[in-house]
């Protein structure tokens, strides 16, 4: 009846706040998040990889802060805000955000496999520090594996994205100051 | 790969943890943030029939100084909560722990993995554990019986097994004396791996006068170990080149895919050194 993707084991109810949507899901309590994610939501923006953690294609945010969602299950997100891909556009009119727009400006990517993971980390990294450096960056990026692009590019985009928010910052305090 | 199937238990108290972990025996794991143990179940190399989970713990997720000036760690704390603690938070003379931080895996591993998780699961090469052993570090363990402590040099008995038992939860890990001038370096193939070697140390100077201190070594043995002859060296006034010598010759490390004895002993010459001036850069 219930949808445990043949795995034939006991089965639990979860409740899961995903991009400010409260979701009510029946599965089995070794269904990693990003299983969860993709196969009973889904919002298969979440890529998975290696599943053991090293190549960061499943990062999502858990109350802000970027994670693995392949090394966590989706029993242990109960309670937290959780950030996919799917919300950095606007839901509305599919317009790319800010972040988004630089991958594509910098040629941040080509095959796109990585794209998601490589998102989310630096929309988590960038609230957390919108004063990163370049170095910052591409330490950062280094928990992500991209086999196309040579890093280059995305180093480049982050920080496009970072300066362009940093002089619209600025901009808005000084009209704000202004006023 | 997909983790075999389990039962899932939150634990709604420490109290309610230990107790389902005396109820529920060998079969059971402790889950806090999962970072070694998801990946582990994920490749099938452990199929634990139930699971604990802690994380909502929050009386064990604190971070501050005692009276003492020691440093007290909730064992659920996080790698990334210590690595942007304020300075006042950790303590003055704790400064090694906070930059040692940034050697563990990557940022969004040391988001969800714990000190304590890191302490309990023992790996040979883990920057806690290495820092635990270094500075005399007490853990402080619960179970139905009641809480202990448990020095570090006790706590690591070899690969991944320590001196919890399985009724037992780990939290809070207290290092007890501040170390101003101490540095926790390593080397791995690539950033964020486990290391080949890690080596940190902890002196006691004056000024610039070196007139003593403690030398520990990750990956040369089953557990992070101390190697007093290095340290006789510092005690005695000796050179950082003839303390890291010293250290590789009193060590037998072992040889692998990530390095021969000899390439290991290269190492702990190089990176024993750095650790002393980095430390005393501090």
């Amino acid at each position: 009846m219930n949808d445990t993707g043949g795995m034939g084991d006991d089965v639990q109810l979860l409740t899961l706040d995903v991009n400010g949507t409260s979701y009510e899901v029946i599965t089995p309590p070794r269904r990693t998040l990003v299983d969860v994610l993709r196969h009973d939501l889904r919002l298969t923006g979440t890529h998975v990889g290696c599943e053991h953690g090293i190549c960061g294609a499943c990062t999502v945010l858990v109350d802000g802060l970027p994670v693995r969602a392949c090394l966590m299950f989706a029993a242990q997100a109960e309670g937290a805000r959780i950030s996919t891909v799917e919300s950095l556009a606007d839901p509305g009119s599919g317009e790319l955000d800010d972040l988004q727009r630089a991958f594509t400006e910098n040629h941040g990517l080509q095959c796109g496999f990585c794209t998601p993971g490589f998102l989310m980390l630096a929309q988590g990294f960038l609230a957390e520090r919108p004063e990163a450096t370049k170095e910052e960056i591409r330490e950062v990026v280094a928990a992500n594996l991209c086999r196309c692009t040579g890093y280059q590019t995305i180093v480049e985009a982050i920080d496009a994205c970072a300066t362009a928010r940093r002089a619209q910052r600025a901009a808005g305090t000084e009209e704000t100051s202004c006023n | 790969m997909k983790p075999a199937p389990f039962r899932y238990h939150r634990a709604r108290d420490v109290e309610d943890a230990t107790a389902l972990l005396a109820e529920l025996g060998d079969e059971a794991k402790v889950i806090a943030g999962g970072q070694s143990l998801v990946a582990m179940m994920n490749f099938r190399l452990a199929r634990p029939a139930h699971l604990v989970d802690i994380g909502g713990l929050r009386e064990l997720d604190h971070l501050g100084t005692d009276a003492g000036g020691g440093l007290r760690i909730g064992a659920l704390t996080t790698h990334h909560t210590v690595e942007t603690a304020p300075p006042q938070q950790l303590g003055a003379g704790f400064d090694i722990i906070r930059a040692a931080m940034a050697w563990i895996g990557h940022l969004p591993i040391r988001t969800r993995g714990t000190a304590g998780g890191s302490m309990a699961h023992g790996d040979a090469t883990a920057e806690w554990c290495l820092l635990a052993v270094l500075l005399d570090a007490e853990l402080v363990a619960r179970s139905p019986r009641g809480q202990r402590r448990v020095p570090a040099r006790e706590f690591f008995f070899g690969y991944y097994t320590t001196a919890l038992d399985p009724d037992e939860i780990l939290v809070e890990i207290v290092f007890p004396h501040p170390a101003p001038h101490a540095a926790l370096t390593e080397f791995a193939e690539r950033r964020g791996d486990f290391a080949v070697v890690s080596a940190a140390v902890s002196l006691e100077a004056e000024g610039r006068a070196v007139h003593g201190g403690r030398v520990a070594l990750g990956g040369v043995a089953a557990m992070p170990v101390r190697v007093p002859e290095a340290e006789a060296v510092l005690a005695a006034g000796g050179s950082f080149r003839d303390c890291a010598e010293a250290a590789a010759a009193a060590v037998d490390p072992p040889g692998d895919a990530n390095g021969s004895p000899h390439y290991r002993k290269h190492l702990i010459r190089t990176l024993v050194e750095r650790a002393c001036e980095e430390a005393m850069s501090r």
